[in-house]
C-alpha cells in the first residue's frame, strides 16, 4: 500500500486508501514503518488520513492501535482523521475512539498536534 | 436442536438492581403515557414494542446452556449459576422420581461456570446420572474440592446421584448423547474448550471464554474452520474491541467485533453474543447488540456468497431453533 504525503511544518499527513483488512494490513502497517521511525519527541508528528479508506477490520484498527503505542513510547504524536461514515462507525462501535484521537478534518488534527 | 440459555453472564451473577428496575418501570410508564389497557393481549403488544432493555433484561446467571434434543437424555455446557434453574425446571419437567441422564460439557473450571452444579437438584436425586465431559486433567478434582468444607456445606460423597467425569480430548468427535462433540483449545488462563455439536441436521458451537488475538491469522483461520457454516455460534462478546487489545489484553475474553469477522469469515449464519460483561446494564447490551448488528451490515457485502449473519444477545430464558 502506498501512502499519500502532505507535510504542515512538523507535521506529516499519511493518506491511505482502500480496505483496511486482514488483505491489506500488513502493507499498511509497512508503509507506515518509515513515519513512525521518525515519530517522536522533538520530531515529525503523524496524521493518517483515511478519507480515501472506505473500510477497516479490526486488523487494520490493530495496526493504528500498534502505531499509536511505538509513538507513545517515543514521545511521539499520532491523530487519525477525515474518516468516511462506515469508518467512523466501526471506529465507534469498535470503542476506538476512546483510545485514539480522531478529528474530522486533516486540518483540525493539523491544528491539535501543532498545538 | 433447541438451545436454551439457562445463564449468559461472565464471570459473577448479576442480579438486577431495585434502581434499575424502577428506571425500566419509569421508562415503561413515560411510554403508557397514562394509556388503559382493555386486557393481557393489549399489555402484552404494547410491551412488545418496547425496548428489551426496559420490558425484559438478558439475566444475571453465569453460563449455563442446554442442549435439546430429540432424544431422552439431556445435554448441557457448563454448570454455571443458570444451572440451579436448569436443574428445577428439569424436575418440573420430569418430576423427581423419573431418573434422567445428563451428558455436561465443560468449557473450563473457573468458578463462574462450575457454580451451579451444588444448586442442580437432580445431583442430590438418586436414580438421575450425571456424566461429566471435559478436556482439563482436573475436571473431577475441581468439582469435588467445590464441595468441601469450607465452600459448601454438603460433601461431594453425598450426592445421590450416579455422577461420573470423562475426560475427552481435541482432534477427535465423540458421541454423545445422540449428538457428534468435537472440542476445541480456546486461549484462555488455564486453557478454555469450545465445543462443536451437530445432531439432527443442525450443527451449534460453544465458544465462551475464548480470546482471539487479531495479529494471529492462522488461530484465526482455526476457528473459522470451526465455526464454518454452523447454525448458531454462541461467542464470548465479554468486551470491546478497544479493551480487548488494550487494557484487558491476555484477559481471555473477546469481543463482539471479532465474533462478527471470525463468523461471517465462517459462513456461520447466527451469532449469539454471549458472557456478558457484570458491569453492563441491560441498557448497555441492548446497544452492543444494535451496534454488533450494524457492524454485522457494514461488513456484509465482502461475502457475498455466505448468508447474512443473523446477530442476537443471549438472554437467561431464551430458546433458539435449530
Amino acid at each position: 500500500m502506498e501512502l499519500s504525503e502532505k507535510r504542515f511544518g512538523a507535521v506529516v499527513a499519511v493518506g491511505a486508501s482502500g480496505q483496511v483488512d486482514h488483505h491489506s494490513a500488513d502493507d499498511f502497517q509497512k508503509a507506515l514503518e518509515p513515519y513512525l521511525a521518525n515519530c517522536a519527541a522533538g520530531k515529525d508528528a503523524i496524521v493518517v488520513d483515511m478519507a480515501d479508506v472506505d473500510y477497516v477490520s479490526s486488523v487494520g484498527l490493530r495496526v493504528l492501535l500498534m502505531a499509536s503505542k511505538r509513538a507513545a513510547a517515543q514521545q511521539g504524536k499520532i491523530a487519525v482523521a477525515a474518516m468516511q461514515p462506515n469508518v467512523a462507525e466501526v471506529f465507534r462501535i469498535s470503542q476506538f475512539n476512546r483510545i485514539l484521537a480522531a478529528y474530522d478534518t486533516v486540518d483540525a488534527a493539523v491544528a491539535e498536534l501543532q498545538a | 436442536m433447541d438451545v436454551t440459555f439457562w445463564g449468559t453472564r461472565g464471570s459473577l451473577p448479576t442480579p438486577t438492581t431495585a434502581e434499575q428496575m424502577r428506571e425500566k418501570a419509569k421508562t415503561l410508564l413515560r411510554a403508557a403515557d397514562g394509556r388503559a389497557f382493555a386486557d393481557d393481549a393489549e399489555m402484552d403488544a404494547f410491551l412488545d414494542g418496547q425496548p428489551f432493555w426496559a420490558r425484559g433484561g438478558y439475566g444475571g446467571d453465569t453460563p449455563c446452556i442446554e442442549v435439546g434434543l430429540a432424544g431422552d437424555e439431556h445435554l448441557i455446557c457448563d454448570f454455571g449459576s443458570g444451572a440451579r434453574r436448569l436443574g428445577n425446571d428439569m424436575l418440573g419437567r420430569f418430576g423427581p422420581e423419573a431418573g434422567q441422564t445428563y451428558h455436561v460439557l465443560m468449557s473450563h473450571l473457573h468458578w463462574d461456570h462450575i457454580m451451579g452444579f451444588p444448586f442442580f437438584p437432580p445431583a442430590y436425586i438418586p436414580g438421575n446420572r450425571i456424566i461429566v465431559y471435559g478436556c482439563h486433567d482436573d475436571l473431577e478434582s475441581s468439582f469435588r474440592r467445590q464441595h468441601q468444607a469450607p465452600n459448601f456445606p454438603v460433601d461431594f460423597s453425598l450426592l445421590g446421584a450416579r455422577i461420573e467425569f470423562r475426560k475427552i480430548a481435541t482432534g477427535a468427535t465423540v458421541d454423545i448423547a445422540g449428538a457428534k462433540v468435537t472440542p476445541k483449545l480456546q486461549l484462555h488462563a488455564g486453557d478454555s474448550y469450545g465445543y462443536r455439536i451437530e445432531a439432527e441436521g443442525a450443527s451449534f458451537v460453544y465458544s465462551s471464554d475464548s480470546e482471539h488475538r487479531i495479529e494471529d491469522d492462522h488461530a484465526a483461520q482455526g476457528f473459522v474452520d470451526f465455526f464454518r457454516d454452523a447454525d448458531l455460534v454462541v461467542f464470548d462478546a465479554m468486551y470491546s474491541l478497544a479493551d480487548a487489545v488494550s487494557v484487558k489484553e491476555d484477559w481471555g475474553h473477546s469481543s463482539n467485533i471479532i465474533g462478527v469477522e471470525l463468523c461471517q469469515r465462517a459462513g456461520a449464519r447466527q451469532i449469539a453474543l454471549f458472557h456478558h460483561e457484570p458491569v453492563y446494564d441491560d441498557q448497555r447490551i441492548d446497544d452492543l447488540l444494535a451496534d454488533t448488528r450494524r457492524y454485522e451490515e457494514i461488513r456484509r457485502d465482502a461475502y457475498p456468497d455466505h448468508p447474512p449473519l443473523q446477530v442476537v444477545a443471549a438472554y437467561d430464558g431464551l430458546t433458539i431453533s435449530l
